[in-house]
């Protein structure tokens, strides 16, 4: 993994804001289809944006009709010099192209239902920790979240580590589907402070599980099946730890589309002082 | 000291800070020798006190850095370090090192301190391939709430706040010290940006600010869990001891000592001993009377009843021969079959005989009820619906093979499979037939219908979704082997075992696996249920088990053994799951646990799968009896 490092090293710092114009509804068979939005941005602060998105959408013709299928990744790297950066990247690869391999072009090829073909939970907790080993080998001092949702017609499957978070979001109602693995999300399950308190505690940054790390990495894995036009929103905590979830609720029911929601997601985080990188991925599930 | 789980991110240039150098003087006293530590604020440096010019008196030193950015918080630190160096000065106690001397330098302070020969925990631990014994760890366990009192017994109080494996040295006469007074701490300046890893001992307590006598408990507990399991409290969710129970990895950990251990990590300080003397006293006196009998016997939770004078039938009745289906009760009204032939309809309060149809076979199917109508197949081939109130026949379907499917009902239409490889979608008012979808194999799995997919198994490895507006195939899933059991349909998936061993998850759209959960033998005839509040499924196995597997992972969370196959369906009530087993017994387990809540033991083998309605569980045996037991 060398060649990555220096590969990375030499690479420019690039200013980070991404846009990309709403793709044209597209209605499919009876399986419906995603409205996808994306945006990552530096923020206000930091000199470098280590988070890293990454997003696919496609359909797969099935014996009867079609079947959306989607992938979104969003990782938040950490660590000193370029080490976060290269985290982050190296995991959305790796996980990326690990499921594309064995769980996209095997569906292409008609072989995903059989007791031979790997679950889908399986590929994705392999995804990950082959992406574990990768960081590890290549930035041994840094770290990355991951939050990896596979969408399968209204079914998400998702993988996680780490504090990047998946929410379930409809017209009214945010619901966070993924946990923590923060310090601080355990001092509020046991009611040792609040969910105010950790948004200031000195250790709120302090992770106990993250991409990258020595030894085994256990990855949470979570089933969701999406109600018809809802959202599912992908995350870095420069979002989540700025803009309230009552005002998320409200920039995406606003929204014209999913892109311009997450233009204006970022924007409100960057309003709210912008201390970290900003990354939102967001799904409209139409069907 | 570098430890595995508290690796500090983007700080790392602190690390490499330059260590003073062999034969370095301070204070024109002390004569540097080696290094014996680094940690994350500190240097501990082995030493050689000059002043002593004839013989070699050895000290240790430890070395801090003060970066604080601002000079009045330099200055600040190092009235903290003096402050506590002196307190520490005052400390007397054969497990605490000596302090000889302390000084600043530029920006670093100095301890200098008694040296230790030995080795710290953190080491000890690491060195030995094996557990360490119990007895060893009960020995330093008594130490360290020796020297806890001694500190605790202070007014106001000191409080350790890091009692972890490489704070406690060990010499060759296995007395520990406590080294490392956190006064390194004083040095501390906040950590910016993301960071892995937590301390992995200290007390949930501790990190709102709120440090007591208590919480040195905890760490105490959570330092021997580590000695006793060899598990890394760095590397685990913080705080969660109590889900890694210490004799799950090392079974030959007392349940005396476990008991102890886990009190000292109780979350709410109040639960914990009330000190560290009352700890030692607990240790002391499990460690006394483990000399005198050979184990603390294990504590008895909860009486099993059932065995002896326990738990009672209701009421039993007995048909003319085998009962193999599983009770319907809606109602009032228990309806079953037999092998007898019969369809049994009693009363469910008082198991009291209302009707019986005889049917042209054996009744292995299980009865439903759609309205004014039981619905139930038989090994003649034949469907039935028969009137709930007389017992006279409605309609009939007949089939070409043997009918060993349950039916089931939706959108008043009839499902069920039959041996003659069909499944059959039937008017639930006149039993004519609607379609009829061929597998290559016969059909015994009984339907399970959700949002117009009906789902079924096949003898042919196949789980099929099939259109219900007219039985096309909307996609099929191949196990490895026949798939007698039927589906349960939860949140976007089908859940099934197959003959192949595995318990299934299938996405209900796409029929992809989303995971697989592999039991010790084929599934036969268990239909999972669920409880979605504990997140579980619950199936049993010919392995002899019941299963309870995470719904999201697919990972055993418990499973129970009984002592046959297990072909039964579980049933929930109320926190319990029911099942029968071919050991002849029902069982009420706890369902969040699998501890045994009860069994009951019939004179038959119990392949029946529980109803459980109003506190009351119904079931059948091939002692030819229905029971009815109080839940």
């Amino acid at each position: 993994m060398n060649f990555l490092r220096g590969l990375f090293g030499r690479r420019k710092e690039q200013p980070v804001a991404e846009v990309t114009p709403p793709p044209e509804e597209v209605s499919v068979g009876k399986g419906g289809a995603f409205l996808v939005g994306r945006a990552s941005h530096v923020g206000k602060v930091r000199g470098r944006n280590e988070d890293m998105l990454f997003t696919l959408e496609s359909t797969i013709l099935q014996d009867e009709g079609y079947l959306p299928f989607g992938l979104f990744i969003v990782a938040d790297g950490m660590g000193g010099h370029k080490g976060g950066q290269l985290a982050s990247s190296l995991t959305t690869r790796v996980v990326a192209d690990w499921i594309v391999r064995e769980v996209y072009l095997p569906s292409l090829m008609g072989e995903t239902q059989s007791a031979g073909q790997r679950p889908i939970n399986e590929a994705l907790i392999e995804a990950v920790v082959a992406a574990n080993a990768a960081v590890h080998e290549a930035a041994p001092e840094a770290g990355t979240t991951v939050t990896c949702a596979l969408l399968l017609g209204a079914n998400a499957y998702i993988a996680h580590v780490g504090d990047s978070r998946a929410y379930l979001v409809n017209r009214t109602n945010i619901r966070r589907i993924t946990r923590d693995h923060s310090l601080v999300d355990r001092l509020i399950e046991l009611g040792q402070i609040s969910p105010e308190e950790a948004l200031t505690h000195p250790q709120r940054n302090v992770l106990y599980r993250a991409v990258g790390q020595a030894g085994t990495l256990e990855v949470d894995t979570y089933l969701q099946s999406m109600p018809s036009n809802s959202y599912l929103l992908l995350c870095s905590d420069g979002l989540w730890s700025v803009v309230s979830d009552q005002e998320i609720v409200k920039i995406i029911s606003n929204a014209p589309s999913p892109q311009v929601a997450c233009q204006r997601l970022i924007k409100a985080a960057n309003e709210g002082g912008g201390e970290d990188n900003i990354t939102a991925v967001l799904v409209n599930i139409r069907s | 000291m570098v430890t595995p789980g508290t690796r500090p991110l983007g700080k790392q240039q602190e690390q490499d800070e330059v260590t003073l150098s062999k034969g370095t003087l301070l204070q024109e006293r002390y004569e540097i020798i080696r290094v014996i530590a680094i940690g994350g604020m500190s240097i501990v440096y082995q030493a050689r006190d000059l002043r002593f010019s004839n013989v070699t008196k050895l000290c240790a030193i430890k070395e801090m850095v003060n970066n604080a950015p601002d000079p009045h918080l330099r200055e600040l630190a190092v009235k903290n370090f003096e402050r506590e160096a002196n307190i520490l000065a005052t400390l007397s106690h054969p497990a605490i090192p000596k302090i000889f001397d302390y000084f600043s330098e530029a920006n670093r302070s100095y301890l200098v301190m008694e040296f230790i020969e030995g080795q710290d925990l953190e080491t000890v631990l690491n060195q030995n391939l094996d557990f360490l014994s119990e007895r060893r760890v009960i020995e330093w366990a008594i130490q360290i709430c020796d020297v806890l009192d001694y500190l605790h017994s202070y007014n106001p109080p000191i409080i350790y706040r890091d009692i972890k494996p490489s704070n406690v040295m060990l010499d060759k006469h296995e007395r520990i010290m406590l080294v490392d007074f956190g006064i390194a701490k004083v040095f501390q300046s906040g950590q910016k940006g993301t960071m892995i890893g937590t301390e992995g001992y200290s007390p949930p307590e501790q990190y709102r600010g709120a440090a007591e006598p208590r919480g040195d408990l905890y760490a105490l507990g959570a330092t021997m869990h580590h000695l006793l399991t060899k598990r890394d409290p760095r590397l685990e969710p913080p705080f969660s001891f109590h889900e890694r129970p210490i004799r799950s990895f090392n079974p030959q950990v007392s349940t005396g000592l476990e008991a102890i251990i886990m009190r000292a990590l109780e979350y709410d300080v109040d639960k914990r001993f009330a000190s560290a003397k009352e700890m030692k006293q607990a240790i002391m006196l499990l460690s006394s009377a483990a000399q005198g009998v050979a184990e603390v016997p294990a504590t008895v939770a909860f009486e099993v009843r059932g065995e002896k004078g326990g738990i009672q039938p209701l009421w039993t009745f007995e048909c003319e021969d085998e009962v193999r289906s599983s009770p319907a009760v809606v109602d009032g009204v228990l309806y079953v079959g037999s092998y007898d032939n019969n369809l049994w309809a009693l009363d469910a309060r008082t198991g009291e005989f209302i009707w019986k149809y005889p049917t042209g076979g054996g009744v292995a199917s299980s009865p439903c009820v759609w309205r004014d109508l039981v619905i139930v197949g038989s090994e003649d081939r034949v469907l039935y619906a028969v009137f709930t109130h007389n017992g006279r026949i409605s309609w009939t379907c007949p089939t070409q093979d043997r009918i060993r499917s349950s039916p089931r009902v939706a959108m008043e239409h009839v499902f069920f499979g039959s041996d003659d490889r069909h499944l059959y979608n039937v008017s639930a008012r006149n039993g004519r037939v609607v379609w009829k979808f061929e597998a290559v194999g016969p059909i015994r799995s009984s339907p399970t219908i959700m949002e117009e997919i009906v789902y079924v198994g096949s003898q042919d490895h196949y789980v099929y979704a099939l259109n219900i507006q007219d039985g096309s195939v909307k996609w099929k899933f191949r196990t490895n082997r026949p798939v007698l059991s039927s589906p349960t349909f939860f949140e976007g998936l089908v859940l099934i075992g197959s003959m192949d061993w595995n318990l299934y998850a299938l996405d209900a759209k796409s029929g992809w696996a989303v995971w697989r959960c592999r039991t010790g033998g084929p599934i036969t005839a268990s239909i999972p249920a669920v409880d979605s509040s504990l997140g579980l499924a619950f199936v049993g196995s010919a392995d002899g088990n019941m299963y309870a597997v995470n719904l999201r992972t697919g990972r055993v969370a418990w499973k129970y053994a009984t002592e046959h196959q297990v072909g039964s369906s579980p049933a929930l009530f109320e926190g319990a799951v029911y099942f029968g087993s071919v050991d002849g017994h029902v069982y009420s387990l706890d369902a969040r646990s699998g501890e045994l809540r009860w069994k009951y033991k019939t004179e038959g083998i119990v392949v029946s799968s529980p109803a459980v309605v109003d506190g009351v569980v119904y079931i059948g045996s091939t002692d030819h009896r229905v029971y009815a037991l109080p839940a």
